[in-house]
């Protein structure tokens, strides 16, 4: 890796551009930037635009690493512009490009369709069979916080795209659900107010699930937010073994907390404001 | 669950694989230091040993057992490789039916080797 600096410099961004609408291939333009430390690559791409090329095309959002809007591919690796220092990363050059695995809407714009529909695909939320509580809730589910840490780090993910887009199962299997889904169904199954196991094996125990990956561990390698999706699959592959030789331990459910009955409201805390939605 | 069932039986298999192996490579290199399978001593690979280990029925029984979890093992993991090319449902499916019939065939065609040379054994 190179020696990091801490003085302004000049840093050259090997850009690579691409309209799918005009270019029948994309092409490397080079842009110089003069930087200073602390600056992130989405410090310089905005330089670039205002001052250089404002027909630069990128997405972002927050510029903080929460929102996941801002993933490319820098100097080969899957990064977060935002949240990425130029000169950590380089001293002279800086390579930047759309994210792998994904079709170029424009530029460094990478097109996430996939990444939502198969999220979607896992059913990731709460699952339950008891429809009368969930419609009529008679309390809140308790859960310990033994229970919430075997979830709780795949809870963090912000869907950026970068586990994706690092994948080398799906560099080849366009079908696979990848890295950020199959975790994202871990994350339910083990959550124990959820009772959506037997739905959620159905897609990732399919011909495109988690027996795809190799375990190459390149997900966990570029998450920005710390999850580990490689051990969520491995994890899930496990309990689709369990369940299929009928070896699977019987979760206890969160047991329903009643609401406090003896106890005055403290009239600081406002009343719940009323549904926006007609009630059935 | 089609999936996961193949998955499983995948693993079940290369377990089986890594004991058999085990015991073969046992057998045949460290002859001289424990002697399984070698009831004349010296060379694992001598006639003596080679007759005395195909009478035992157990070691017909091994090489059947091992042809199955290795056949098994590797279609399945070359099947695997396949599928990450992209290919179309049809295609799979084709796979799928071709690996099935050449494991049943190969596994056969050992199967009768292996009896047929236990059989043979057992009247040298």
């Amino acid at each position: 890796m190179a020696k990091k600096i801490h003085k302004e410099t000049d840093i050259v961004f090997h850009i690579r551009r691409y309209n799918p609408e005009l270019d029948s291939k994309p092409l490397w333009k080079k842009y110089t930037v003069h930087v200073e430390p602390g600056m992130t690559v989405l410090d310089g791409l905005h330089q670039i635009r205002e001052t250089q090329d404002a027909s630069l095309s990128l997405r972002y959002s927050c510029r903080m690493g929460v929102c996941g809007s801002c993933g490319m591919l820098l100097n080969g690796r899957p990064s977060l512009a935002c949240n990425t220092q130029i000169l950590d990363i380089t001293t002279k050059v800086l390579t930047v490009a759309s994210l792998p695995n994904f079709d170029i809407i424009k530029d460094l714009v990478p097109d996430l369709t996939p990444l939502f529909e198969k999220h979607i695909s896992t059913s990731p939320h709460i699952v339950r069979n008891d429809a009368d509580e969930m419609l009529n809730p008679t309390g809140e589910f308790y859960q310990t916080p033994e229970e919430l840490t075997r979830y709780l780090q795949f809870t963090y993910c912000i869907k950026c795209g970068l586990c994706m887009s690092a994948c080398p199962t799906l560099a080849t299997d366009p079908e696979y659900i990848g890295s950020q889904a199959l975790p994202q169904a871990y994350r339910y199954n083990v959550d124990t107010r959820d009772d959506g196991f037997n739905l959620r094996k159905k897609i990732v125990g399919s011909t495109h699930g988690v027996f795809r990956c190799h375990y190459a561990g390149e997900c966990s390698n570029v998450c920005p937010k710390g999850v580990d999706p490689a051990r969520a699959i491995q994890l899930m592959k496990r309990e689709l073994v369990l369940d299929y030789l009928k070896l699977k331990k019987h979760r206890a459910k969160s047991h329903i907390c009643s609401k406090p009955e003896g106890v005055e409201r403290i009239p600081e805390i406002p009343e719940a404001p009323p549904f926006t939605v007609e009630q059935k | 669950m089609r999936e996961t069932k193949y998955w499983t039986w995948h693993m079940f298999a290369g377990v089986i694989i890594l004991i058999l192996l085990g015991i073969h490579m046992i057998t045949m290199h460290l002859s001289t230091l424990l002697g399984w399978f070698n009831p004349a001593g010296g060379d694992a690979i001598g006639w003596d040993n080679l007759l005395a280990r195909a009478t035992l029925f157990i070691y017909a029984v091994v090489y059947i057992v091992l042809l199955g979890a290795a056949l098994y093992h590797g279609l399945y993991g070359f099947r695997t490789i396949l599928f990450e090319l992209g290919l179309k449902k049809g295609a799979q499916k084709f796979i799928n039916i071709l690996f099935i019939a050449a494991g049943i065939c190969l596994f056969a065609f050992g199967t009768w080797a292996a009896t047929k040379f236990y059989i043979i054994a057992q009247g040298a």
